[in-house]
């Protein structure tokens, strides 16, 4: 699975895009982000708070309890700010 | 139309090809939004806008169909730019072209709100304090909100679009 990070997010993982192995434990979002805190303090920073981390799976918006599979691209960002 | 580029655009060219050939418009609305030169009390001496690629372009055609579905548009034009921009340059257009101005006034407005809370832009300020990540407005979220609670209550645009609505008749 491939995963993607921008502005503050991919700062504090310090990565901008990642492929990785999903457990059979991690199916939904919601694991996923478990998983990726318990790797890497910079990862469990990023995500200590997530009312203001956004998620797209496939490039649609998605929410926490969103099924993942392995072909699937996941990305993390903040709240938008364009415009 | 949806353009994401680095590079500036002629807002008098990009309106003049809304209404070309299209004898039935009688209306072109536009907005420009430009960098500011201020934060707070911070002088502001550029911004960085990040975007997502693969999803910016899916989600603005996405915002651009929504809204001619929901109003009688005649053409309409999204650009938003990104990279490093200085105070006074432009950073997006929106434009649309109607028969008559309420339409193309609404839909501009909806798709202005749309793309501030949903189009996967980050800005991030460069001051004389250094660099920050713009943080989301709780206004941005309540002015896209108006546009749903408006369906909800069943009043809707105050334009309906021509005809059956689209989803229907697929």
């Amino acid at each position: 699975m491939k995963i993607v990070y921008f502005a503050w997010l991919r700062e504090k993982t310090g990565v901008s895009e990642e492929t990785v192995s999903l457990p059979d434990s991690v199916n939904d979002v919601r694991g996923l982000i478990e998983w990726l805190g318990a790797k890497d303090p910079g990862y469990a920073d990023a995500f200590d708070d997530l009312a203001v981390v956004r998620v797209a799976v496939n490039q649609e918006y998605a929410n926490l309890d969103a099924q993942l599979g392995p072909g699937d691209e996941v990305a993390f960002f903040p709240p938008v700010t364009g415009g | 139309m949806i353009r994401v580029q680095r590079e500036d655009f002629d807002v008098g060219a990009e309106l003049d090809r809304l209404s070309a050939d299209r004898g039935s418009v009688g209306g072109l609305c536009a907005f420009v939004g430009l960098v500011r030169d201020m934060s707070g009390r911070r002088a502001i001496s550029a911004i960085e806008l990040e975007h997502y690629p693969s999803m910016t372009e899916r989600a603005l055609e996405q915002i651009e169909a929504e809204a001619t579905e929901r109003w009688p548009l005649d053409a309409s034009i999204v650009i938003h730019r990104f990279g490093r921009l200085e105070p006074g340059e432009r950073i997006v257009l929106v434009g649309t072209a109607s028969a008559h101005r309420q339409a193309a006034f609404e839909a501009c407005e909806f798709i202005v709100d749309w793309l501030k809370t949903k189009a996967p832009f980050w800005k991030r300020e460069h001051t004389d304090a250094g660099t920050r990540w713009v943080d989301a407005r709780a206004s941005d979220s309540a002015a896209l909100a108006r546009w749903d609670r408006e369906d909800a209550a069943g009043h809707g645009p105050s334009v309906r679009a021509r005809g059956a609505p689209k989803k229907a008749a697929e």
